[in-house]
C-alpha cells in the first residue's frame, strides 16, 4: 500500500458510494465530494458531474435556480450536504447553535427532500458536530449515507438511525463511539474501511487533481501540493 | 403596481450608481460567482449608506461582509453568507452573533421563487420539499399548505451587478448567469457596472442576443473596467483568491478590517484593480 492523503482516503470512499448514480450535483464549497465525483467518473463516464459554484464553463445556462429546477424534476440523483451540527434523526444545521452563526441554510431545505440519494458529508468527527439533537432544523431528509473523517455510517429509514459500517485507518470503533453525540447501531458486516488502492491514487493524482484545480484552487494546492 | 420604464441612463461612473441607491433600500445582490458590482459596493461605503436591506440571490459572500462591516446594512435575506474556500464571513458572522443586524434566513430556491413570482406578478408561489425545515416556522410571510410552501413575491427596490458588456442601446450582456435576468426582471430600478462598452444593439446579434438583458429594464448603466474586483468575470479575468484571503483573515477583527477599509476602499484610487 502506498502513502495516500486523508482527503484521497475521503474521496475514494465517496466514490464507493455512487455506483449507478446517473447525475450528481455540487454545491458550495465540497471539493473532498467533487474529488469523490470525479473519481467515479473516471470509472463510468457516463457519469454526470455538475459543479453548481463553478467559475468558468458553468453547466447551468439558466443561473443558479436550474439546479433547482433540475432536482425537482428528479434529474439530479446525487447531491451532498454538511453542517455544523448533524443529528441522529439525520437533520442537518446550517444556521446557528451556541449563540454561533454559520453562513445559512443554501438549498439544503429543498435538496435534502427532494433529490433521492443525498450523502451527508463533513469531515469534522466530534462531539459538536454529531449531536444527539440539532440546534436548528436547516433540513430533514433519508440520507444515502454519512461519511466523517472517521466512519462511514449507512441509514436506516425504517428505524430512523444511523448504522456504523465501517472506521477509517486510524480511528477505531472505541475512537467513534467516544467522538459520537447520537446512538447508532453497529453493522453486522462491520470493519476497516478499505485503503485506496495503488491505481485510485494514481488516478487521483493524475486524472482528478487538474480537474479539481480548476474550481477549488486552494484545496488542490495544499492536497496535491499544487 | 407600476414601474418606471427604462430608458437606460449612463451614469458617469460607479459613484453615481452608489448615489443613486438610497439608504433603507431593498438591494438585491449576487453571489460572488456571479458578476458582482464590487466597485458600486466600495462606493457605497465611501457615500456611508445607511439601513441598507440586502436581498442575496440566493446566496452572499464577499460585498455583504464588507457592506455589513462598514455599517451600511440594517437587515440581510439570504440563503448563506459565505466566503466560499477562504471560509466564513466574518463581519456578518459577528453582526448577527451580537444581534447588530436582522437576518431572515432563506433557502436557494426559495428566493429564486419568490423572484420569479414578482416576475409573473402573483403574490405566491408553490414549492415543494422544504416545509421540514426550521426557516419556515421563522418565516410569517410563507404560508405552509399540506406539503407545499407558498413562498412570497419579494420585489427589490433596486438589483445591482457587473455585466461584461453594456452597448449604445442600454442592453447589458451577463452571458450565463441568468438570475440576473430574473433578478432585473424582479426589480423596481436596476443599476449595473459594465467592462466594456459595445458599439450597436446587440439584440441585432443573433449569438450575443441571449445573454443580453434588455435596455427596457436596465435603469442606469456605469463604466467600471474590473469592476468585479476582488471576484471574477467568467472568461476575462479570475476571482484574486490571494486577495480574499487576505481580507478573509484581515476581517476576523473590527480593526483589521478597519484597516482593510482604509487601504482598500476609503483611500481614493489606491489601485483597487492590480493586473
Amino acid at each position: 500500500m502506498g502513502s495516500y492523503a486523508k482527503e484521497e482516503l475521503l474521496a475514494c470512499v465517496i466514490a464507493r458510494l455512487l455506483g449507478g448514480a446517473r447525475h450528481a450535483a455540487i454545491g458550495a464549497s465540497s471539493p473532498i465530494p467533487a474529488t469523490g465525483a470525479f473519481l467515479h467518473r473516471q470509472a463510468d463516464p457516463a457519469f454526470c458531474v455538475s459543479l453548481q459554484q463553478r467559475r468558468e464553463t458553468n453547466p447551468f445556462t439558466e443561473g443558479s435556480r436550474e439546479l433547482f429546477d433540475l432536482a425537482g424534476q428528479g434529474r439530479i440523483d446525487v447531491f451532498f450536504l454538511g453542517g455544523a451540527q448533524i443529528d441522529g434523526a439525520a437533520n442537518i444545521n446550517l444556521v446557528q447553535a451556541d449563540g454561533k452563526r454559520f453562513p445559512g441554510s443554501f438549498g439544503s431545505a429543498y435538496m435534502y427532500p427532494v433529490v433521492p440519494r443525498v450523502i451527508l458529508f463533513r469531515e469534522e468527527h466530534s462531539l459538536r458536530v454529531l449531536v444527539k439533537k440539532v440546534d436548528f432544523v436547516s433540513a430533514r431528509g433519508n440520507p444515502a449515507a454519512l461519511v466523517t473523517g472517521k466512519a462511514l455510517f449507512s441509514w436506516q429509514r425504517d428505524r430512523r438511525c444511523f448504522r456504523l459500517e465501517s472506521v477509517h485507518p486510524g480511528s477505531s470503533a472505541e475512537d467513534v463511539r467516544t467522538n459520537t453525540g447520537f446512538d447508532y447501531d453497529l453493522s453486522s458486516s462491520f470493519g476497516a474501511t478499505p485503503e485506496p488502492t495503488r491505481e485510485e491514487v494514481r488516478i487521483l493524482r493524475e486524472k482528478v487533481s487538474p480537474q479539481i484545480k480548476r474550481d477549488y484552487p486552494e484545496f488542490a494546492a495544499r492536497v496535491w501540493k499544487g | 403596481m407600476s414601474l418606471p420604464s427604462n430608458k437606460t441612463e449612463f451614469l458617469e461612473n460607479p459613484e453615481r450608481i452608489a448615489e443613486s441607491i438610497p439608504d433603507g433600500a431593498l438591494l438585491a445582490l449576487p453571489p460572488d460567482y456571479s458578476l458582482v458590482a464590487m466597485e458600486v459596493v466600495r462606493a457605497l461605503i465611501r457615500r456611508k449608506a445607511k439601513n441598507l436591506r440586502l436581498l442575496g440571490v440566493p446566496i452572499l459572500g464577499l460585498s455583504a461582509d464588507l457592506l455589513i462591516g462598514a455599517g451600511c446594512v440594517a437587515e440581510v435575506e439570504t440563503s448563506a453568507v459565505s466566503l466560499g474556500e477562504a471560509g466564513l464571513a466574518p463581519r456578518f458572522t459577528e453582526a448577527v452573533e451580537k444581534n447588530l443586524i436582522k437576518i431572515k434566513d432563506a433557502t436557494c430556491p426559495a428566493i429564486h421563487s419568490a423572484l420569479q413570482a414578482t416576475e409573473k406578478g402573483v403574490p405566491y408561489i408553490p414549492l415543494r420539499g422544504i416545509s421540514g425545515s426550521d426557516l419556515v416556522k421563522n418565516r410569517n410571510d410563507w404560508k405552509v399548505q399540506d406539503d407545499l410552501v407558498l413562498v412570497a413575491a419579494i420585489q427589490p427596490d433596486i438589483a445591482l451587478f457587473h455585466a461584461r458588456w453594456a452597448d449604445e442601446a442600454g442592453n447589458v450582456w451577463v452571458g450565463r448567469r441568468r438570475e440576473l435576468a430574473t433578478v432585473a426582471h424582479a426589480s423596481r430600478l436596476t443599476f449595473v457596472t459594465f467592462e466594456e462598452k459595445k458599439p450597436g444593439d446587440m439584440l441585432e446579434d443573433e449569438l450575443l442576443a441571449p445573454g443580453v438583458i434588455s435596455s427596457l429594464y436596465v435603469s442606469g448603466v456605469a463604466h467600471a473596467p474590473r469592476g468585479a474586483w476582488p471576484l471574477g468575470v467568467a472568461g476575462v479575468y479570475g476571482v484574486d483568491d490571494t486577495h480574499v484571503t487576505q481580507y478573509a483573515k484581515a476581517a476576523k477583527t473590527a480593526e483589521g478590517f478597519r484597516r482593510y477599509l482604509e487601504e482598500w476602499v476609503l483611500t481614493p484610487r489606491k489601485s483597487f484593480s492590480p493586473a
